[in-house]
């Protein structure tokens, strides 16, 4: 759809961009009923950091998602990847979704050489050679042939991960992608993703509702407001790289996350209060 | 007319279904010798025709009659019976002619139920004006539009074929249409952000996860132009004995009263339609490769 995009992330110093989002709002609804999902949200993305985006469940961060990705717009404001403003899906924005988004019906090669092979700004050959490259990175060389679902919930996200990264995008989205996984799995995950993004440095949003693992991840906290959405605070988080998961341990995680708890906390408690509100009216 | 066929026709179902599990065998010859499933199958089976075959001799042997069952012909006479058409031209050409109409009737369906349910799933517009009236002719039973496709077709060889047809193509456009409607959007917003064109996602998404709905309604379909065309055929029916397909055959065996040779007709039936179903699901297991790992 947007060829055009394509060819920038090629560019070596692609691990070095910035997204921005400026005073964005979306709404919902017709002129009958309104619902304002996401009220003048700011953020940036720093370059070469992991931004980890936690908020209250239900409070539009898969909305926030969807418009970063280009598969929806905001009713105000903009988003600018690099100073160029975002206006469609394009491969400089890599999302790993919630549940599993591999093909079925393509084996876990062709899932990862799609992307690249669809646009054709490389040979076959050079693809397939990437593709074995990374699928071996995340441990599935032995699992090429199989199809999506033959593999497990862990190794689905890593084939998901190598197909993101073969499009070699400026920003990688993790949308919740490790939600839904037993908590061994997860664990297991979590390292590997922070020995990815170790490796590589590039630019990073990481949506969550799990704090542990939101400060595990991040060297940003951006935690959001309730319904109508905006952010609520900013937390640097300055535990030394590489991370392992004794630090969660330490007096500066647990400092930390009773910080974010506290806050989050008070959002919640304002959803509980619009819910009650709003089934009063009900009635 | 069609209400006594079906009279007859009713209390025999359990008879044309448990045989037609036989050519099980074939497909998957050795895998399936040697499973507890394929026992269990022929064991049921000979248990079935051993039941039968008592029920329907039990006057003869205490002079008390089973209802239902005892007024039908053992299955040893059916067997009889078979073995003397069995070398008849006119039972095969009665095959013949009826598998050529369900195959024409279905090919047809599929030929253009399949793009059909496809536009209606991608184009609003083509959905807003063509799903109305399709919804309205829908529900009208295959069998309704015997007369008018009389009418419409100038030899009644093209009027079995149109109602066949119908049977299977409002099967197949609404299991195309929800198909594709139920592709999960994760699937096309990946393969959008991984720069894929319309046609691509057309292509690669839509089409091959499409294609589970368009064996499950191509199976549906043709079990619909087997009953349809049988009806057809019962309708219409034919030059001489054999000459007009298996339901022609069934109804001038009923009419000729030999209650044998109809079993016969019901069961070549139940083979003709569990070996069409079998090339049905053969087709799609080659076709969906991953589908065959659940």
């Amino acid at each position: 759809m947007n060829t055009q995009q394509t060819n920038q992330s090629n560019l070596p110093s692609d691990n070095k961009a910035t997204l921005e989002l400026r005073n964005i709002s979306r709404t919902f609804g017709d002129e009958w009923e309104r619902e304002e999902i996401i009220k003048d949200l700011s953020l940036t993305v720093n370059p070469s950091q992991l931004t980890v985006i936690v908020g209250p469940s239900g409070c539009g961060k898969s909305t926030l998602v969807n418009l970063i990705a280009g598969f929806d717009r905001p009713d105000a404001g903009e988003i600018l990847l690099n100073s160029k403003k975002i206006t469609d899906p394009g491969n400089d924005r890599m999302v790993v979704f919630q549940e599993t988004a591999l093909i079925p019906w393509q084996t876990t090669l062709e899932n990862v050489v799609f992307g690249p092979n669809l646009r054709g700004d490389r040979t076959a050959e050079e693809v397939e050679a990437e593709a074995n490259r990374l699928l071996d990175k995340v441990g599935l060389a032995e699992f090429k042939e199989k199809y999506p679902i033959q593999l497990s919930g862990g190794m689905q996200r890593r084939a998901e991960l190598a197909r993101a990264m073969i499009n070699n995008p400026l920003v990688m989205i993790m949308d919740e992608p490790f939600r839904g996984l037993d908590a061994m799995s997860r664990e297991l995950m979590q390292e590997f993703f922070v020995r990815l993004f170790e490796e590589n440095q590039k630019t990073n949003l990481f949506v969550t509702s799990e704090i542990e693992e939101a400060i595990y991840l991040a060297d940003r906290l951006i935690i959001l407001s309730n319904r109508p959405t905006s952010v609520r605070s900013i937390i640097d988080i300055e535990l030394p790289r590489p991370r392992d998961f004794h630090m969660l341990s330490s007096p500066e995680a647990y400092e930390y996350k009773r910080e974010a708890m506290e806050i989050l906390h008070e959002e919640a408690m304002k959803s509980f209060h619009r819910e009650d509100n709003s089934s009063a009216a009900a009635e | 007319m069609t209400q006594a066929a079906q009279d007859t026709i009713a209390p025999h179902k359990p008879g044309s279904s448990g045989v037609s599990n036989t050519p099980k065998k074939r497909s998957k010859i050795l895998k399936a010798l040697s499973s507890d499933t394929f026992w269990r199958g022929v064991v049921s089976l000979i248990g079935f025709v051993v039941f039968w075959e008592i029920c329907s001799r039990m006057k003869q042997w205490t002079g008390v009659e089973v209802p239902w069952i005892g007024k039908v012909p053992p299955p040893t006479e059916v067997l009889e019976a078979w073995t003397e058409i069995f070398w008849l031209p006119g039972y095969w050409e009665s095959w013949y002619l009826s598998t050529g109409r369900v195959f024409a009737g279905f090919i047809a369906a599929m030929l253009l139920g399949i793009p059909f349910g496809l536009c209606l799933a991608v184009n609003r517009y083509f959905h807003d004006i063509f799903f109305p009236p399709f919804e309205v002719l829908r529900p009208i039973p295959p069998l309704a539009w015997v007369p008018a496709s009389i009418v419409f077709w100038p030899t009644t060889e093209l009027s079995i074929a149109f109602v066949t047809f119908l049977g299977a193509f409002f099967t197949i456009v609404i299991n195309v249409l929800g198909g594709a409607k139920s592709i999960d959007i994760r699937f096309l917003r990946a393969a959008q952000s991984m720069g894929a064109s319309q046609w691509d996602l057309f292509r690669k998404i839509i089409l091959p996860g499409t294609l589970p709905s368009i064996f499950t309604g191509a199976a549906v379909g043709m079990g619909i132009t087997w009953e349809v065309v049988l009806a057809g055929e019962m309708i219409s029916g034919g030059g001489q004995q054999g000459g007009g397909g298996l339901g022609f055959f069934i109804w001038s065996s009923y009419m000729g009263g030999t209650v044998a040779q109809v079993i016969v007709g019901m069961i070549s039936i139940g083979i003709a339609g569990y070996l069409s179903s079998s090339l049905i699901r053969y087709l799609g297991s080659i076709s969906m490769p991953w589908r065959r790992l659940f």
